[in-house]
């Protein structure tokens, strides 16, 4: 095989895995800490996207800078959503906030659909169609700034987590919930808290998205799979995982494709999910259970 | 018997009560003095746009066909639309079909996908209630000796042999400049299918297939795609996927500058005015085969600012909804009646032409409309051309388009 | 979970049994008919996924891994291969079982409990998936249509009813199963691994071949349910019978009925496709229909956590607390 073609297949799958570690850090987040398998990620995400396209299409506020808007308006949705709804109805069973967020992604994706209509957006600006040569291709220069953005916005999350007072506690109430609340640390709200953040970084990764993708109401199908492998591949709660498993199951779609086809290829993110999760379930940076 | 025992058996006889209400004919609906149409779209789920839109148009339909003074050989009894939502899924479309003829349907039209479509008329096959598909391009849907299915648009066995047609001679009048083309389709059925088809018949008109490179949906990046397309260097790129993937998968080729004869789509699922107002660098001079009217009709140009002035767009969906409401009213005015046989056999005996599409005359064999066929269109900067066939052209092809800069 | 202590006696399986049998006949409308048809499929399934994720605790998302094995395993065997479509029953429970086999083999044998087990599960499921829809002898992309003969040898019922008193067949022998998993001694050793793996073997289970077990039976049932699927609808592709979908909803039915009792997945499939088919005469407003179910999901769950066989025993209680 060509190795020009090797090359740019690597470029594409590291730029493609950015954008999966955008999607995949709240999730990563949200389970590291919740322990829930938050099925509505995806809806949330769709939301995020209609958001910023409304600001563009209705306001004219260019999507880099409506992050500026989204990231806190997602992150008081979040925290909103789980004091209101999402803690209360839990009961702490895991099958049944499973089965709630559940619900809750129909119900958002069929309101959205109620009131954005079925049809697929997408937007047009300035620098949606510029490219960069990067060695032997042509890359998007929005994928080169989601990448970049990813990865500062992982580093971000991973330094506010180690080096904060509620990084800290968020750390203790992911590594063991009774003994943070002995400690005195107000479980309830650090929940609230990572829900808000988990939702915060799909705000910041639909601004990054829009420009080179498209928004519909069934969007949200489009990337939770995708999210979870990385999840799961990275360890859960981990955002060095988050970043090293999107690079890593951006290459595997992207080689995937190359050798097995745009249809086959598909499998080499389920099977790494497998092997993943019956040689190494703690993931590559997850804590040991 | 123990109290868990009691308590069952008093809900089940409960349950039952309430279904007895359900079940009872009319008690849902009032009695009326109309036609009942049951439309059966994907209006949620994945599909809901082209659901939305196929409703949309029966519905105009039904109220022009009452506005015009109802079905006046039955005495103006007027069309009434029954809705359902098929919810993208077979099962459901099958569910839909008989809360609908519960309801007292006369008819159905729908399904938008060919595997709802196949389900739902098999269902309706058993009360032999006429079932007229608007959009639904699979041969297998009219080739199952259903007496019940009537489909007014080509199929896509029709559109490829049409396209293969239009491309050979856009391309002799071009000089031949294509030799060469990569299909590109999504994996489901209506993508192999179509794909499938094309491959076969490419030859023919001297263009070799050099691969053929199926996609999942969704996709989410075609840069490998445009990648391998450019390392083949085809001359032309034959697209059949739906919208999704089709804006992103033409976004692409176009950011990659990957240098083509042109972009050719069989039965598009994102060629439309939305592209071109959306991405009108990316869809100029992209070339699609498709369900379209006559542009040089009075009537489609007058339905077409209609439906524009709802704030909806003038996609095919509309507009096949639209003609099978039409093709069934005008079987009403021949039949005088609504009786499901008589309704059949005035669609098997139908000559319809009172429409604004590139068909001939209508001629039902099999239920199959052998008058249906579709066209080649090209998108401008701000509009989208018939540019073949001739006679229903609004203006010649651009072809090969120019060279990116 | 739930743990009902009080075992349903024969009076109330043998009453319910003879309201199902005379269901069709009093409400003979083909609507109502095709409305039982649809909800003894989802509580057979249901009851397929309660077997390994109610009763055993093993909570899979994508159980419809083995629903789509059977279907394609039968329809491919009939349409390639001119097998009788009846054996096509047995053949999607052996095709089940196999991947049922596969699938708790590999994921047992790893360790994986909980949610992992759960989002394996879902891989597999897409892994097959795309591996059918490759591959040109399951007709690939293109799906497979199984031509309409109507006949009894056929496996084709000329009327619904046909298929009803099928399903109601296939629906008791997988209350039968669950009923035998309340009482055996398999059963208890399920109900002792989902409590607590560890007790469990302490006590000497052998608890990774129980699994194993459990996913076999399981699987073959599941398997049965998309051969019967294929033969009521008569065309599958893998976005139908390989969808996530399907998986979702065997576990709803389940869990909103009740996991782990004998009649919940019945009350759950009973109430989603009595809801679905409500809901559905409000489509004027597209989506309107799924917001009205995703939120009575949502009450559902929050307020009955164990489902709704919960709420008929507290209301049981309570009518016993007042004397009745």
């Amino acid at each position: 095989m060509d190795l020009t073609i090797l090359g740019a297949a690597t470029i594409n799958g590291l730029l493609i895995g950015g954008i999966y570690t955008l999607v995949a850090s709240g999730l990563t987040l949200i389970y590291g800490v919740l322990h829930i398998i938050n099925f509505a990620h995806g809806s949330m995400l769709m939301l995020a996207m209609f958001g910023v396209y409304y600001l563009l299409t209705i306001f004219g506020i260019d999507p880099y800078m409506s992050l500026l808007i989204m990231v806190p308006a997602m992150y008081l949705l979040g925290f909103l959503l789980y004091k209101l709804l999402i803690g209360r109805m839990a009961h702490g069973k895991d099958e049944n906030i499973l089965l709630i967020t559940l619900g809750l992604s129909i119900l958002i994706e069929n309101l959205a659909l109620m009131f954005f209509k079925g049809n697929t957006r997408t937007i047009s600006v300035s620098y949606s169609d510029m490219m960069v040569e990067v060695g032997p291709t042509l890359v998007s220069l929005p994928k080169i700034i989601s990448f970049g953005a990813a990865m500062a916005l992982c580093a971000a999350l991973g330094l506010f987590i180690q080096h904060t007072d509620t990084g800290r506690a968020i750390r203790a109430v992911a590594k063991e919930r009774v003994g943070a609340r002995l400690v005195g640390i107000n479980v309830d709200r650090i929940f609230a808290i990572s829900y808000g953040m988990g939702l915060a970084t799909l705000g910041a990764a639909a601004c990054l998205l829009m420009p080179i993708f498209y928004v519909s109401p069934t969007t949200g199908h489009v990337f939770v799979m995708v999210a979870f492998t990385i999840v799961v591949l990275g360890g859960m709660g981990s955002f060095l995982g988050a970043v090293v498993g999107g690079l890593i199951v951006g290459l595997t779609e992207s080689f995937g494709g190359l050798f097995l086809g745009e249809s086959l290829g598909q499998i080499g993110i389920s099977l790494i999910f497998i092997l993943i999760l019956l040689f190494r379930p703690s993931g590559l940076f997850g804590a040991k259970r | 018997m123990t109290t868990d025992a009691k308590l069952t058996r008093r809900l089940i006889l409960q349950a039952g009560a309430a279904s007895a209400a359900l079940g009872s004919p009319g008690l849902l609906w009032a009695q009326s003095n109309s036609i009942k149409i049951g439309l059966i779209h994907p209006v949620s789920g994945g599909l809901a746009y082209s659901g939305g839109q196929g409703r949309l148009g029966c519905q105009m339909a039904i109220d022009a066909v009452n506005a015009a003074g109802g079905i006046k050989s039955m005495g103006g009894v007027k069309l009434e639309a029954a809705l359902g939502d098929s919810q993208s899924r077979p099962e459901i479309g099958v569910a839909e079909v008989e809360r609908l003829h519960q309801a007292g349907v006369s008819a159905y039209i729908g399904c938008f996908a060919s595997a709802i479509a196949l389900a739902a008329t098999q269902a309706a096959a058993k009360y032999n209630t006429p079932f007229l598909i608007d959009v639904g391009v699979s041969d297998l849907i009219v080739s199952r000796g259903l007496k019940n299915v009537f489909r007014l648009a080509p199929g896509f066995g029709k559109c490829a042999d049409d396209a293969i047609i239009a491309l050979g001679e856009v391309n002799k009048a071009a000089g031949s400049v294509v030799k060469t083309a990569v299909l590109v389709h999504e994996e489901s059925e209506f993508g192999t299918g179509t794909a499938k088809l094309l491959a076969g018949k490419l030859p023919s008109i001297n263009v070799q297939v050099a691969e053929v490179i199926k996609h999942a949906n969704p996709t989410r990046d075609f840069s490998n795609v445009a990648l391998r397309i450019k390392g083949i260097k085809p001359d032309l790129v034959i697209m059949s996927n739906y919208q999704n993937e089709y804006v992103l998968l033409a976004r692409t080729l176009h950011q990659q500058k990957v240098e083509l004869a042109g972009m050719f789509s069989v039965l598009g699922g994102g060629f439309n005015y939305k592209l071109v107002k959306e991405q009108p660098q990316v869809a100029q001079y992209m070339m699609d085969f498709n369900h379209w009217f006559n542009p040089r009709d009075p009537k489609a140009i007058e339905l077409k600012k209609k439906v524009e002035a709802t704030g909806n767009l003038f996609t095919f969906e509309v507009y096949c909804g639209w003609n099978s409401v039409m093709v069934y009213a005008d079987a009403l005015e021949r039949a005088k009646s609504a009786d499901k046989d008589k309704a059949i056999a005035a669609l098997e005996s139908s000559r319809w032409s009172n429409h604004f599409m590139p068909y001939g005359e209508t001629k039902f064999v099999n239920g199959q409309n052998e008058g249906g066929r579709a066209a080649l269109l090209q998108a401008t900067a701000t509009d989208i051309d018939v540019v073949w066939p001739n006679q229903f052209a609004s203006a010649k092809p651009i072809f090969p388009r120019p060279k990116l800069g | 979970m739930n743990d009902n202590t009080r075992s349903i006696g024969w009076p109330l399986h043998l009453s319910l049994l003879t309201l199902a049998v005379m269901f069709p006949f009093v409400f003979s409308s083909p609507f109502i008919v095709n409305f039982g048809v649809l909800a003894l499929f989802y509580a057979f399934i249901g009851q397929s996924w309660n077997i390994s994720g109610g009763f055993a605790g093993q909570l899979s998302f994508g159980h419809v891994v083995f629903f789509g094995a059977g279907a394609y395993a039968s329809t491919v065997l009939q349409l390639r291969y001119g097998m009788n479509p009846w054996l096509g029953l047995p053949a999607s429970a052996v095709a089940g079982a196999i991947v049922g086999w596969i699938i708790g083999f590999l994921s047992f044998r790893a360790g994986l409990k909980g949610s992992y087990f759960a989002l394996i599960t879902l891989a597999f499921a897409e892994v097959l998936r795309i591996l059918v829809n490759s591959v040109g002898f399951t007709g690939g992309g293109l799906g497979l249509l199984i031509p309409a003969k109507p006949s009894m040898a056929n496996f084709q019922f000329a009327e619904r009813i046909g298929f009803y008193f099928l399903i109601l067949a296939l629906t008791v022998i997988s209350v039968a199963v669950a009923v035998w998993l309340r009482r055996s001694r398999f059963g208890a050793q399920l109900a002792a691994i989902r409590e607590n793996e560890d007790a469990a073997r302490a006590l000497g289970i052998n608890v990774f071949r129980e699994k194993v077990k459990v996913m076999v039976l399981s699987g073959a049932m599941c398997g049965v349910g998309g051969c019967f699927f294929a033969q009521y609808f008569l065309y599958i592709d893998t976005t139908i019978v390989f969808g996530v979908d399907k998986s979702v909803e065997m576990l709803l039915v389940s869990m909103i009925g009740g996991a782990g009792t004998v009649y919940g997945p019945l009350i759950g499939a009973l109430l989603l496709a009595g809801v679905g088919d409500l809901t559905r005469v409000l489509t004027d407003v597209q989506g309107l229909s799924l917001v009205l179910y995703g939120t009575l999901l949502v009450i559902i769950i929050a307020f009955l956590p164990n489902g709704l066989i919960d709420l008929f025993k507290r209301i049981g209680q309570r009518f016993k607390q007042r004397g009745a």
